[in-house]
């Protein structure tokens, strides 16, 4: 707080220092012409500026001063005294007692003893009309001034006002600069000239700071912007009867002054949007389960050589069918246009001209001028605005500023022939692939190039194809660069990768601005252009982000449409696979064994465990035949299932974590020993087809247990061929014998073709539902007493199944296996008298 | 400079002027001489991979980076014979300046605005949309271009929307 004051005062003290001399000057420009009305107005706002200021400030004997000169300056103005040469020296008089307390301001903080009342009464008796003459001797004109300026402008000439024009012509010199530096340190690798080399150091480094000093005179902090909110927040709350808290992080990120002044205003009205919309009053709030005080959050911080600004309130949200709903009602849209829209795409009707919300206008927002006005501002400064909103949970607004003019370090690299640079920001490491690594390191997934970074998989673009240039012949070795954009990471194949240098980002032409791969353009060393390269559109274009941003954002969706679809997975490597998945619903428990109490019986692997001999499975043999185990001493981990009373165990590498996820991208594999694979905490993971594992590592055990279930024949019709499997190895483990099948249409015909004891097919089956095959059941006499099993998506829908009539018998959540199997075996109980068939196993694949 | 192009603009709109002049293929053309920054021999060009076909590449001028339209593509006409290098005729636009990939620079010349006439309707078409206007020279016509719709790639046969429709 002390320091916003101060910072108060010496704003104050400048602007008073600008403008007493402007007074000086009007004054004596004044008394050539006294009766210029123009001049005489601006003398008075000057005057009443001074006045207004020191009183708000407090500071009473400046206040008296100006008060006083004020009034006779106002007389002056309306013509009811004319200007003689002794009220002219009296007004400036006043002007020198300022500049006095303005000095003892400065340099003691204080008004300072001299309260100037001889001063203030011969300025009231003037004003009176009673004017005494100024005593000669209180008044050495000429020397006086000069004296106090010379004491008292310290704070004045500290700080200069320089056009902003000057500072932009200054930034694009440095820039010029910049280049030509560049050139000359090129130029200086070229030749073995000792003095060349000397002063092109030196050059060097003068450029560097000037360029750093530049730069910084056009920084500002954005807590410049947002000292204002508190203030804002604290008058919209209170006229609107809310409580909420303001907190800022990041008010010390800088930015460039033209983009704070840009910014001040859309930033303005968002928070305000935040307060009026957002966030509801505290009975509301109360009601609905939240702390009554709502929180208005404003967070900046530098990313990706942009700045991010977001505003996060925890608010009532936006509510996307409202939002349709008024579009509709406003005429913005047709009714079939916004039946299509994603969630996404409706948020963003709040940025359509003349598109309010607000249930009444208030003075605070609600006339429909507004996001549109906000989105188009920021934009005009190369800006993004993204708006992420959960309804009752509250809404995230993030502004993604460039820096639009700004010397920025790069990596040159080429491509077909051509060089390009890649901002430094984005850049997260470089890979070399030499001799037979290359080609055994980039796989391919449905025709994409992914590249095992660490154990996980990241996606690969080539620059020659997405830009669509001659890539170089065959080369011995791949480049690549690992790129970051927003959240994701993906890497880019370049010819040859250079050096890294400072670069002056300029701008692409009008007819160039369409595309989206570039972020503009610079000046290298040898005084060609090259192509600076926008990374998000790079990834963008070549389809990397576009596939792995569409399946992060299916799976937020999911997990917020439904909780209790999620699915907790065991994630575990074994062998070169480094991350595997399992249901952990399938694992009874996971147990870890000193190497030396392995035995061999049988030719195989066992350990006794609990009173019983425990089979173990050495996974990566499974999985890939062949390979050679690794010999660690010491401990070896062991996932075991159990079915019953019989157990085995996987052997695997490592434990990894416990993910709890939906399961979202079905990418089916033909590798046996896998289903396919799906994101499971942002990197892919590969799920284990546990049914595959056990039948070829323990077909002993797992015969065994197939009896036991009696081999009842169960039916399992759902779309997604991964669900399939996941839900099938569930019900194989237990000893069924499924049937799959993939439609309505398959199913019937299974029926058709072979007996069925249990039919479990998931609501969503294709076409036209579970409903369908239910019906197409219970028409026949034959499959009428099929009992039918419904797997839902989540415990909701199942409620809502739960409270329909229905003839099906049982339903179910999809992954929650242990709830899945009861309710088929108590269903396969009920059948009475179905004969037994005997199961042969492995027969189905 | 804004100033400028907005008065030479209305200027050369109706009354003569001086026109810098250039040759593309067998056309004779001619741009406000107010407009033109300045004319320059071949430079090396930075080709930008997925541009409109019509930018041949960027250029440095000067530290400034200037964009060059060919001309040839602009209007329609064959591409230019292989050892012929085009020359830059650096015009400035409300944008900042654009290069113009020319085949020939002619002289500077005054035109009457008595010999001024509208395009005919019969002009190639690519190029009709980019001329003003023609002036009748004792051995020639003289086609006046008009810079601002020459550099807007939305204007024209060859626009991006056009190639995109086709």
């Amino acid at each position: 707080m002390q320091d916003q004051d101060q910072e108060v005062i010496r704003e104050f003290l400048v602007e008073s220092y600008d403008n007493l001399s402007r007074l000086d000057q009007e004054l004596v420009e004044l008394e050539k012409r006294p009766k210029d009305a123009e001049l005489l107005a601006s003398i008075f706002r000057t005057m009443h500026t001074i006045k207004g200021t020191c009183g708000f400030l407090g500071f009473s004997t400046l206040e008296g001063i100006s008060h006083q000169a004020e009034n006779l300056l106002s007389q002056l103005r309306d013509g009811q005294r004319e200007l003689t040469p002794e009220l002219v020296s009296m007004i400036l008089t006043t002007v020198d007692a300022t500049r006095k307390v303005l000095g003892a301001i400065e340099s003691t903080g204080e008004e300072g003893p001299d309260r100037f009342e001889e001063l203030v009464e011969r300025l009231k008796s003037a004003a009176q009309g009673t004017a005494a003459p100024a005593p000669a001797a209180e008044h050495p004109e000429g020397a006086k001034p000069e004296e106090d300026s010379a004491k008292s402008t310290a704070v004045a000439d500290s700080t200069v006002r320089v056009g902003v024009g000057l500072l932009d012509k200054l930034m694009d010199l440095v820039g010029e600069l910049v280049l030509i530096r560049n050139q000359i340190l090129q130029f200086n690798t070229e030749r073995e000239d000792a003095s060349l080399n000397g002063t092109s150091q030196r050059l060097n480094l003068i450029t560097t700071e000037l360029q750093g000093g530049v730069m910084k005179t056009r920084m500002q902090p954005i807590g410049v912007v947002w000292n204002k909110f508190p203030r804002v927040v604290r008058d919209v709350s209170v006229a609107l009867g809310k409580q909420i808290r303001l907190e800022m992080e990041g008010a010390g990120t800088e930015l460039d002054r033209t983009i704070i002044e840009a910014i001040k205003d859309p930033l303005l009205h968002m928070v305000r949007n935040s307060c009026d919309h957002g966030i509801e009053p505290p009975d509301v709030r109360a009601r609905l389960g939240k702390p009554p005080e709502g929180r208005l959050a404003l967070h900046a911080y530098h990313e990706g050589g942009q700045v991010n600004i977001e505003i996060r309130d925890d608010g009532a949200g936006i509510d996307v069918a409202r939002v349709k709903q008024k579009a509709l009602e406003n005429g913005l849209l047709r009714p079939e246009q916004i039946e299509k829209l994603s969630e996404r795409e409706a948020l963003n009707l709040i940025f359509v001209p003349g598109f309010s919300m607000a249930k009444t206008v208030s003075n605070v927002s609600g006339r429909g001028v507004g996001m549109d006005v906000v989105k188009s501002h920021i934009e005009k400064i190369g800006g993004v605005v993204d708006i992420v909103s959960r309804l009752g949970e509250g809404t995230t607004i993030k502004l993604k500023i460039p820096l639009t003019l700004a010397i920025i370090p790069g990596l040159v690299v080429t491509s077909g022939g051509e060089r390009f640079v890649i901002p430094q920001v984005s850049l997260i490491e470089l890979i070399r692939l030499e001799g037979d690594s290359k080609d055994k390191h980039i796989e391919h997934v449905h025709g994409t190039p992914v590249y095992r970074r660490r154990g996980s998989l990241l996606p690969i673009a080539y620059l020659s194809r997405v830009l669509g240039l001659e890539p170089a012949g065959q080369a011995d070795a791949v480049n690549m660069v690992v790129l970051q954009a927003e959240d994701w990471q993906f890497g880019l194949v370049v010819d040859g990768i250079n050096d890294t240098q400072e670069i002056v980002v300029k701008p692409l032409g009008e007819q160039l601005k369409g595309l989206s791969v570039y972020a503009g353009a610079t000046i290298m060393g040898d005084g060609r252009v090259a192509l600076i390269l926008d990374v998000l559109g790079i990834g963008q274009q070549s389809g990397v982000l576009t596939e792995s941003r569409e399946q992060v954002r299916t799976a937020v969706q999911q997990k917020t449409q439904a909780g209790d679809e999620k699915q907790r997975l065991l994630l575990f490597g074994a062998g070169s696979f480094k991350r595997l998945a399992v249901p952990l619903s399938m694992v009874a428990r996971i147990e870890e064994f000193p190497r030396s109490s392995i035995e061999k019986a049988g030719g195989r692997q066992v350990v006794q465990y609990r009173d019983q001999i425990l089979l173990l499975v050495p996974l990566h043999e499974v999985l890939e035949p062949g390979s050679p185990q690794v010999e660690t001493a010491g401990q070896v981990q062991v996932i075991v299932f159990n079915d019953g009373d019989r157990s085995v165990g996987l052997m695997i590498d490592q434990i990894l974590d416990v993910a709890e996820e939906a399961v979202t991208v079905h990418q089916k594999t033909s590798r046996k020993g896998l289903l396919g694979s799906a994101v499971v905490g942002k990197h892919v993971a590969d799920f284990l087809d546990l049914n595959y594992v056990l039948r070829v590592a323990a077909a002993d055990w797992f015969q065994a247990t197939v009896k036991s279930a009696n081999g009842k024949r169960v039916l399992l019709a759902e779309a997604s061929a991964f669900s399939r499997g996941l839900i099938r190895s569930g019900l194989d483990m237990a000893g069924y014998r499924v049937v799959e099948a993939g439609n309505l249409e398959e199913a019937v015909r299974t029926l058709e073709q072979q007996p069925v004891d249990i039919a479990v097919a998931a609501l969503d089956l294709p076409p036209g539902g579970s409903a369908k095959l239910l019906s197409a059941m219970r028409g026949r006499p034959e499959w009428k007493g099929i009992p039918l099993l419904v797997l839902v998506d989540s415990a909701e829908q199942m409620r809502s199944q739960a409270g329909q009539p229905a003839d099906f018998e049982d339903c179910q959540v999809k992954f929650d296996q242990e709830a899945m199997l009861k309710s088929v075996a108590r269903l396969a109980t009920h059948l009475a008298g179905s004969e037994t068939v005997p199961v042969e196993v492995g027969e189905e694949r | 400079m804004a100033n400028d192009i907005a008065a030479s603009k209305t200027e050369s709109a109706q009354a003569g002027g001086q026109f810098s002049t250039f040759f593309v293929g067998e056309l004779f053309f001619g741009v406000d001489v107010l407009r033109v920054q300045e004319v320059l021999c071949f430079q090396h060009m930075t080709r930008v991979p997925q541009a409109p076909e019509v930018i041949e590449g960027l250029i440095n001028l000067r530290g400034q980076i200037v964009p060059a339209i060919d001309m040839r593509r602009r209007l329609g006409l064959p591409p230019r014979a292989g050892e012929q290098t085009p020359m830059n005729m650096v015009v400035r636009t409300e944008d900042g300046a654009i290069s113009l990939l020319v085949d020939e620079i002619g002289d500077v010349m005054d035109a009457d605005p008595a010999t001024y006439e509208r395009p005919p309707e019969n002009l190639l078409p690519a190029a009709r949309e980019l001329i003003r206007g023609i002036y009748k020279l004792k051995d020639r016509l003289l086609l006046v271009l008009d810079t601002d719709r020459t550099v807007d790639l939305t204007i024209g046969v060859n626009s991006v929307q056009a190639r995109c429709q086709a």
